[in-house]
């Protein structure tokens, strides 16, 4: 069973210098109250996997702020000009990897792959340095798995198993980051008795999840 | 003509391209608009991204949920029988080729069908998002763009000069003077603007243009 914890003593397992995944997609299904806490405690050196870095001063912008971040792995940039500027003056190290490329390297982190072959890419600056493979006449790049010390996901319903449920568009990430980790945390916004859940229901199985903690915000 | 005339000139001739039950999806900006000139009964079925079909329209004020939004970040609807799902599910459906219209936009894009869309090294950077798989796994690549830049300067090109979202993967590109297929290393004009002449066109087009014989006049929306 995971450990129910309070947001400040879950958080306080994220050491300085360790890779960490973080769910969401433009603030959308982020654990905000664990990234608020992480970007609170002052921790640095942070390798950071994400979709995005939310906006300025929001979601993962709270961490990009902070300074907490010095490597990331992301899809896209745009919608935090921080991020940006921190990444010209050369604070803040950036490597951009297609969407559906980003997923399905977690995807293979958590699935015991050591990587997929995709289209995407290819004949691009994404394929630079990549192993290009063709198979049945079609050329496609090698990509290789990622895993973190930590996992930081949102979740709408557990059970004090860790069964989790999502709720709409605040799925994105965070069921495949859930697999890809050391150490899973889940911020939820009700935790329910074990047998409340129905398993057809249960998105993903309460043995990827380690703590859980309960959000400040709530959908009913 | 204004840039709204010309996005919407755009948005109301790609409208037209799809058809009855295609899943599409639709990039932000420009190509979003192409939801509001759907011909009244078509069946069509809207991918977003980020984890869903069944895409709707913006929600009324107040009715707004921040779990669910589009791939741009804004909040939005799902129509009845829609469905959630993860990211990895999402990039299946795109790569996996079960997206059968994807519509977005360009900085350049060119005669071979590369496409350029996601960064201007040295000034912007955005990222790439779900872009290169969009243009790479969907069926048909419609790009919506106005036909030149705002300094007047030619988007269709012979080659494009910045780094590429996918190359030779564009099957069509509509702007506010025509519609163009891509072919044999020469854009394609199959349709144009009314007021405009071919000649004019050619004018502000880099890429080796070449004119289909049955060439039309585009239709362009009702007040433009």
């Amino acid at each position: 069973m995971p450990a129910i914890l309070s947001i400040s003593e879950a958080v306080a397992q994220v050491k300085g210098g360790s890779t960490v995944m973080i769910g969401g997609f433009m603030t959308c299904g982020t654990p905000t109250g664990l990234v608020a806490e992480l970007a609170r405690r002052g921790v640095h050196g942070l390798t950071v996997i994400a979709n995005d870095t939310g906006v300025q001063g929001n979601g993962i912008g709270m961490l990009i702020s902070a300074g907490a971040v010095t490597q990331l792995i992301a899809s896209h940039i745009g919608t935090n000009p921080e991020t940006g500027q921190r990444m010209i003056d050369g604070r803040l190290q950036v490597e951009l990897v297609p969407q559906g490329t980003l997923v399905e390297r977690i995807r293979c982190g958590g699935a015991g792959l050591g990587g997929f072959l995709t289209p995407t890419g290819v004949g691009t600056v994404v394929a630079e340095g990549k192993q290009a493979i063709v198979v049945d006449g079609r050329t496609y790049l090698l990509e290789t798995p990622l895993r973190a010390d930590v996992a930081l996901i949102k979740a709408w319903k557990a059970d004090r198993k860790g069964n989790l449920l999502y709720r709409r568009s605040a799925r994105n990430f965070n069921p495949v980051m859930a697999m890809a980790a050391d150490l899973v945390i889940a911020e939820v916004e009700e935790i329910v008795e074990v047998g409340e859940l129905d398993p057809d229901q249960v998105m993903t199985p309460g043995i990827f999840v380690d703590i859980l903690v309960r959000s400040v915000s709530r959908h009913d | 003509m204004t840039e709204e005339q010309k996005r919407m000139i755009i948005a109301h001739r790609i409208a037209q391209e799809l058809s009855h039950g295609d899943v599409v999806n639709l990039g932000i900006g420009l190509p979003t608009l192409v939801a509001s000139f759907l011909p009244p009964g078509l069946d069509i079925t809207f991918q977003s991204e980020n984890g869903f079909v069944g895409l709707g329209p913006d929600p009324a004020p107040g009715e707004e949920d921040p779990d669910l939004v589009n791939a741009g970040g804004k909040p939005v609807t799902i129509m009845p029988g829609g469905a959630f799902f993860d990211s990895a599910l999402s990039f299946a459906i795109i790569r996996g080729g079960h997206v059968d219209v994807t519509v977005l936009g360009a900085l350049e894009v060119d005669a071979q069908g590369n496409l350029a869309s996601w960064m201007i090294p040295g000034k912007m950077v955005p990222g790439m998002g779900g872009a290169m798989d969009l243009v790479v796994g969907a069926k048909k690549v419609i790009v919506a763009t106005s036909h030149t830049t705002k300094d007047g300067q030619p988007k269709l090109l012979k080659q494009c000069r910045l780094p590429l979202t996918a190359a030779g993967e564009v099957d069509m590109v509509v702007t506010e003077l025509g519609v163009f297929s891509i072919s044999g290393g020469s854009m394609v004009l199959h349709e144009k603007h009314p007021a405009w002449t071919v000649e004019k066109i050619r004018a502000l087009t880099e890429a080796p243009l070449e004119v289909a014989s049955g060439l039309k006049d585009m239709v362009l929306p009702v007040g433009v």
